[in-house]
């Protein structure tokens, strides 16, 4: 692909702290790279932020290889930018032509408040998995890896549920910022592994109570969130997790 | 886990949407059955809506029809009040919106509109009591006539009604657009009701996807076409 560069408006989300009311601010950048990724572009602006005295722009970011889940920014109307199946960091602004405005804002939910700038509190998540997404397990000499069989077909359906990196883009994309499709993925990924057995049915209600008590919404199948999913985690998820639900609360002994 | 936990948990409280849309879903078949009797002039220039009077007044007569008629107010009544406020309640987790909104990227307009077609249905339901459950269940002394078939007892004359409703060509297109908004509802509501159960497998997935598209098509076509065939006079030309 040939390179070339840029010049680009950005409309960046300022907010100095959870506490204060956060403002649009326009930035000029020029001389972009092609081949810079959206996080490098930004690193760009903030070294310039720096050196002219101002507070550079915050962001969340970790692995820079689409795998940690860290990255999270809205960008013009969509999280992660335009790219399908991608991380802010792996957006590269080849996505984007000479003279683009470009607006980024935070995740919003009221379940992820800003921190600052484009960083939110996520560890709502931290709480939902912290309720239930585990699996006990006798501690000791390590089983033999091929003494529990799992069909093939079901491995492949929890290794698929398991990508998920816990970004929260599904969150940002759903209407009723419902947290279902993280959920789910974290609920199914045991669900369908013999491992997830034992507290099948205590996981599924304890996740979901906690979830509410977060506060997000309810899962009304948009789809949305399957659409902005880094790793393509499936809205079937979501029909396992309420069938592991009602399963669970029509049968459950308590 | 209590039934009420059980059932206003964020994902019960979509249970209670679900069955109670599949219960009113299995409510159209009977409507739309019932209604297209008045089509049997189409085949019997002598029927003059015999066929549909008398299925009107079994569906009138029977007390245990009258018992479910209460099921059925009682589904309707659920899903609405839990239709709005799961739309409210889900409109408040996001108090600070977006700058530039995702629009239909990745989400049908439909899907993300059930609260709107929702409201739209339930005015259309609001004229349509009006129009023809009040006048057939309650004042009937009033606001229908009587007839009598095979020398058996009087019944009354709903089809009349129908015509003399249906002779306004803007209640016509009310009721036409009143269908399409049904359309619109059922085609996400009709697959999702099945997915929000707990239906996963990919063949039931693709057979409910299926059926809510066939269904969300033919169903409001039969129920647009009466109103239609009346006010053009396809039906009793005779």
């Amino acid at each position: 692909m040939e390179h070339y560069t840029m010049n680009l408006t950005l409309k960046v989300w300022r907010q100095k702290n959870s506490q204060e009311q956060g403002r649009f601010e326009t930035y000029q950048v020029s001389d972009i790279s092609s081949e810079m990724s959206f996080l490098e572009m930004i690193d760009v602006l903030n070294e310039r932020l720096i050196k002219e005295g101002k507070d550079p722009i915050a962001f969340d970011h970790d692995c820079r290889e689409g795998i940690c889940g860290a990255c999270s920014m809205y960008i013009n109307g969509r999280p992660n930018g335009p790219w399908h199946a991608n991380t802010t960091c792996q957006l590269h602004m080849r996505a984007y032509k000479d003279g683009d405005t470009i607006v980024v804002e935070p995740w919003r939910a009221n379940s992820f408040p800003v921190i600052k700038d484009l960083v939110v509190d996520r560890t709502s998540f931290d709480r939902i998995v912290q309720a239930g997404g585990y699996i006990s397990v006798n501690t000791g000499n390590a089983v033999d890896a091929n003494a529990m069989l799992i069909e093939k077909d079901k491995a492949d359906a929890a290794f698929a549920a398991a990508a998920c990196i816990g970004c929260g883009a599904c969150v940002a994309a759903c209407k009723n910022s419902s947290a279902m499709l993280f959920l789910s993925a974290k609920v199914s990924h045991l669900a369908l592994l013999p491992q997830g057995e034992p507290e099948r049915k205590s996981r599924v209600l304890n996740m979901v109570h906690q979830m509410d008590k977060e506060g997000f919404g309810s899962c009304t199948f948009t789809e949305a969130c399957e659409a902005v999913c880094p790793k393509e985690i499936s809205v079937t998820n979501i029909s396992r997790l309420n069938k592991e639900y009602m399963i669970a609360g029509l049968t459950e002994e308590k | 886990m209590k039934w009420s936990e059980f059932f206003t948990s964020s994902v019960g409280k979509k249970f209670v949407m679900a069955f109670t849309g599949l219960f009113l879903i299995s409510f159209l078949i009977v409507h739309v059955g019932i209604n297209a009797c008045i089509w049997a002039d189409l085949v019997d220039d002598s029927d003059n809506g015999e066929m549909f009077n008398k299925a009107a007044h079994f569906m009138g007569a029977s007390y245990v029809i009258r018992i479910m008629e209460i099921g059925l107010f009682l589904g309707f009544f659920l899903h609405i009040i839990q239709g709005y406020m799961l739309e409210f309640q889900n409109r408040a987790r996001r108090k600070k919106g977006y700058q530039v909104a995702m629009g239909s990227k990745g989400s049908a307009w439909y899907r993300k509109s059930m609260g709107l077609l929702g409201t739209l249905i339930l005015l259309f339901l609001i004229i349509h009591i009006q129009d023809f459950w009040i006048p057939s269940r309650i004042t009937y002394a009033t606001t229908l006539g009587e007839v009598t078939y095979n020398n058996g007892a009087p019944i009354h004359d709903v089809y009349t009604k129908m015509l003399l409703v249906f002779s306004q060509a803007w209640v016509v297109v009310v009721y036409v657009l009143g269908c399409f908004s049904l359309a619109w509802h059922l085609l996400h509501g009709f697959q999702s009701s099945f997915r929000t159960v707990g239906v996963h497998n990919k063949k039931y997935v693709a057979m409910a996807k299926g059926a809510g598209i066939a269904f969300s098509i033919i169903v409001p076509l039969l129920f647009a076409l009466m109103p239609i065939s009346i006010y053009f006079g396809w039906v009793n030309n005779n």
